[in-house]
């Protein structure tokens, strides 16, 4: 059965916290802390980009399953923030981790769920049996406008899987996919920042398809809430995944390793993805994991996994997630933030 | 090979930011006054030392231009190119023509016209002295090389801060006598430990300037400077080249100036002479530390010993071996092509009692050292009054 | 400035750390040579170099070409790589005061110039401490 045969995430080191951030805009931070469910988030340093953090994740996923960078047919990158609008972030991770010239390549996009949109096709890709390997990133360097209150959760991260058939670490059961035109959040060519529906974001956007994709694959594979001992969604904040948790019927506890945004932020497409890794990083042979993602505009990917007796040979052979989440951090103020993410006018 | 002997020399009136003079005006002035000095009517071949007149001033083809606005318009002339060290090398091809009775008179000119751009361009063209693609790539600028090198001799030897701002002071002292150098100051050690950080250790007072100028020398054959020359004759006694990585990363000790030594041991032997022999020399300070490193390369002082002379006055006037009584690239200024054939103007003017106010007393034997890059080339001249 | 062609090239140096091993001395060039400047030999073998190495000497540019100037101040420094090949390379994600020769590093994939607002960017490796 295929599945993942390797994992790995980057969270670059500064962060910056609510208050910082707060005190610019003259808001109050304890109830933006307390309404958003975030203390603090990770902002890229300016020679970091989509890119450079997935070489970084991929080269660990590569690392974990131990394979030929040659043998890799597909290499897909799915994100928000791809540097070049045209010439996908693919090719230079391509050739960066050795997988070129047999491989092929493309950007995705889908707001926050490109990244698992590239999982479900590199997945197919080698259930199909046209490659061997497939290499799926989910990255982004998140901007939110100043004063906006997405600049609290704009946050920057990556996570690689490889896909295979053999010495898989986590089998993929089943996926679901449910999607409708909902314009909760978008951006236009050649705009800066994107727009959004402020409330119109919650229930008939992020739950619906939240809901809906966990609902429709757990009905598809008759299972419930208990069947699983994780469970990964889509993080925005810090409220919308565990408000999701409980109205399906999770418990807290199956809910919270995979939730980092209270000291993440909102990655986008590394969201879920990251969400996965940190799962795995602790997760036991036999563990069923549900993730499910959300991409404005709006849909949610959902995969069942269950981890296999491989797992504990690759956990330790590369950096952890939640030990890049919380250690050798650096704490940045707003202007040397507002600097970092090219806020700041400069002259021509 | 015959003996060979330097003739004239010359400068032009004055280096610095030359907002009204061309690159070409730059090294007329020089070499006419080098003709006048010589007192002769014709030259038979001529070199132009400049590291980029393309990326500073958007001119190639110097050989032709120069010949042309010089009015000597048919003889052979040819442009060398060794970054810093273009001056000092392209007298060093000069040395060689005469010596090997080529030609009888030849003009080495060097020049650099560094102000037609920006400050910006000025060091990036400046970088490309290094490894543009495994250097310059990761936006490490000269100073910075320096930087890179200071550290370690630092950290090796334990030559401090102070050493190395005391060059500076020394060289400006000289400079302050030097009607023609860029700047007429003197600084004091607290100014140059108080001056802008530019690559950590060096500040702004440890490296030299962006500089207009030009210098040139005519050489002659020995036996014919005897006969003509109006001055007291200034014999070249050596003349020895060398280079080395141009990385500093490739090189095998970051502290020790190889091309230096190597260019320094050949010229020592070809003139029948030693470190001991010398009263006066001009070295390649483009960063207080090169001079540090070069006198330790030259044999002047021990190895790691080099912060000790600036510090005791040694390489003072007035001390045991008075170096860039010019002012060095520091105080005077440093018109990367020009440098090189400044020095030997400096210690021409040195071995003929022509240096006024910095005359060093009793020279008769004197050193010019210049190099490119991060000592990716070096030449080496000792000169003798006769 | 880089145009296409002179960056594309420099790529499995960039991106792979390829370098050259000479087959009669196994002197190792980085980047790769046609002649070995040891023994004069002209066949190599492709190696990959450590991406970890130590601090041999640094600095911290702080007037940097235009180029760089968002990223001032940053450091730069020679790091010699397990294996012994020596690099030039930026020293990032570090507090400069705890910068020390003979410091740990490993190589990380990082954007090391951007032409513009249009033009090309320029992928590498800097060191982070290790």
């Amino acid at each position: 059965m295929a599945g993942i045969i390797g994992y790995g995430a980057y969270i670059p080191r500064n962060r910056i916290k609510v208050e910082e951030i707060s005190k610019i805009w003259g808001a109050d931070a304890p109830s933006y802390k307390r309404g958003l469910g975030l203390e603090e988030k990770s902002v890229p340093s300016p020679d970091q980009d989509t890119i450079t953090m997935s070489v970084e994740a991929a080269r660990k996923a590569i690392a974990r399953a131990g394979i030929d960078p040659r043998e890799i047919g597909a290499v897909y990158v799915g994100s928000e923030s791809h540097p070049y609008a045209v010439k996908p972030s693919g090719t230079i991770l391509a050739e960066a981790i050795g997988a070129t010239p047999e491989v092929h390549s493309a950007s995705f996009e889908f707001a926050c769920k490109a990244g698992t949109e590239a999982m479900f096709v590199c997945l197919c890709q080698v259930e199909s049996g046209r490659i061997k390997y497939g290499l799926a990133v989910g990255a982004d360097t998140s901007q939110g406008a100043p004063g906006d209150a997405l600049e609290y959760s704009t946050a920057a991260g990556a996570a690689a899987f490889l896909f295979g058939r053999d010495d898989v670490i986590a089998t993929v059961d089943e996926t679901y996919a449910f999607m409708t035109d909902t314009p909760d959040f978008w951006r236009r060519e050649y705009q800066h920042y994107p727009r959004h529906g402020g409330r119109f974001t919650g229930e008939p956007a992020y739950f619906k398809h939240v809901l809906g994709a966990a609902r429709g694959i757990m009905a598809k594979t008759k299972t419930k809430p208990r069947d699983f001992d994780y469970v990964v969604f889509h993080q925005p904040n810090g409220k919308f995944p565990m408000r999701a948790g409980r109205e399906l019927g999770f418990t807290k506890e199956q809910t919270e390793t995979g939730n980092l945004v209270p000291r993440l932020g909102n990655t986008y497409s590394g969201a879920s993805p990251i969400g996965l890794t940190a799962i795995l990083d602790v997760a036991r042979p036999g563990n069923r994991i549900l993730m499910v993602s959300y991409g404005s505009g709006a849909g949610s990917d959902a995969f069942i996994y269950t981890v296999t007796g491989r797992i504990r040979d690759v956990q330790d052979k590369a950096a952890k997630t939640r030990d890049m989440l919380d250690k050798n951090k650096v704490y940045l103020d707003y202007g040397t933030y507002a600097k970092y993410r090219g806020k700041i006018l400069k002259a021509e | 090979m015959r003996d060979v002997a330097v003739l004239g020399v010359g400068l032009n009136k004055k280096w610095g930011e030359l907002w009204e003079m061309s690159l070409r005006d730059i090294f007329v002035e020089a070499a006419l006054n080098a003709f006048d000095d010589a007192a002769v009517d014709h030259i038979d071949s001529m070199y132009v030392g400049c590291m980029t007149g393309g990326m500073f001033a958007s001119q190639e083809h110097l050989g032709s231009l120069m010949a042309d606005y010089l009015g000597v318009k048919s003889i052979p002339v040819t442009r060398v190119e060794s970054a810093c060290a273009s001056g000092g090398v392209a007298f060093r091809q000069g040395f060689i023509e005469v010596a090997a009775g080529v030609s009888d008179l030849v003009l080495v000119g060097g020049v650099e016209k560094m102000t037609d751009v920006s400050g910006d361009e000025a060091t990036h063209a400046l970088a490309s002295a290094a490894d543009m693609e495994y250097e310059g790539y990761q936006g490490i600028t000269f100073p910075g090389l320096y930087a890179l090198m200071a550290r370690a001799h630092m950290h090796q030897f334990g030559t401090t801060r102070e050493q190395l701002a005391r060059v500076a002071v020394k060289n400006h002292k000289h400079g302050a006598m030097n009607p023609v150098a860029q700047f007429s100051f003197e600084v004091t050690l607290s100014d140059v430990l108080g001056s802008v950080l530019v690559a950590d250790p060096l500040r702004l007072l440890d490296c030299s300037p962006i500089t207009d100028g030009a210098a040139a020398a005519i050489l002659c054959p020995l036996d014919m400077a005897r006969k003509i020359s109006k001055k007291p004759v200034v014999k070249v006694l050596a003349s020895a080249q060398a280079s080395d990585t141009i990385a500093l990363h490739s090189r095998k000790d970051l502290t020790w100036l190889e091309s230096t030594a190597k260019a320094a041991a050949g010229a020592y032997k070809m003139a029948g002479k030693g470190p001991h022999d010398l009263h006066v020399a001009e070295l390649h300070d483009c960063f207080t530390i090169a001079e540090i490193m070069v006198l330790e390369a030259l044999a002047l002082v021990e190895r790691g010993k080099g912060g000790q002379a600036a510090e005791s006055g040694m390489t003072a006037l007035g001390g045991k071996i008075p170096v860039n009584t010019s002012g060095g690239l520091k105080a005077k200024g440093h018109p990367v092509g020009a440098t090189g054939v400044g020095q030997i103007v400096e210690i021409a003017l040195q071995l003929r009692g022509e240096a006024g106010p910095r005359q060093v007393k009793g020279a008769r034997v004197g050193l010019t050292q210049n190099m490119g890059g991060t000592g990716g080339s070096s030449v080496v001249h000792i000169f003798e009054a006769v | 400035m880089a145009n296409p062609a002179r960056y594309w090239r420099e790529i499995p140096q960039r991106y792979r750390m390829e370098a050259g091993k000479c087959k009669s001395c196994n002197a190792v060039y980085f980047p790769p040579r046609l002649v070995c400047a040891q023994c004069g030999a002209r066949q190599f073998e492709t190696v990959k170099l450590s991406d970890q190495g130590k601090i041999l000497t640094y600095t911290v540019i702080r007037v940097p070409t235009s180029q760089f100037a968002d990223q001032t101040p940053f450091a730069v420094g020679i790091v010699e790589l397990d294996g012994g090949v020596r690099i030039t390379s930026q020293i990032v994600d570090v507090d400069f005061d705890s910068l020390a020769i003979g410091q740990r590093v490993r190589l990380e994939f990082r954007r090391i110039q951007k032409e513009g607002d249009a033009g090309l960017l320029l992928y590498g490796h800097k060191c982070v401490p290790a």
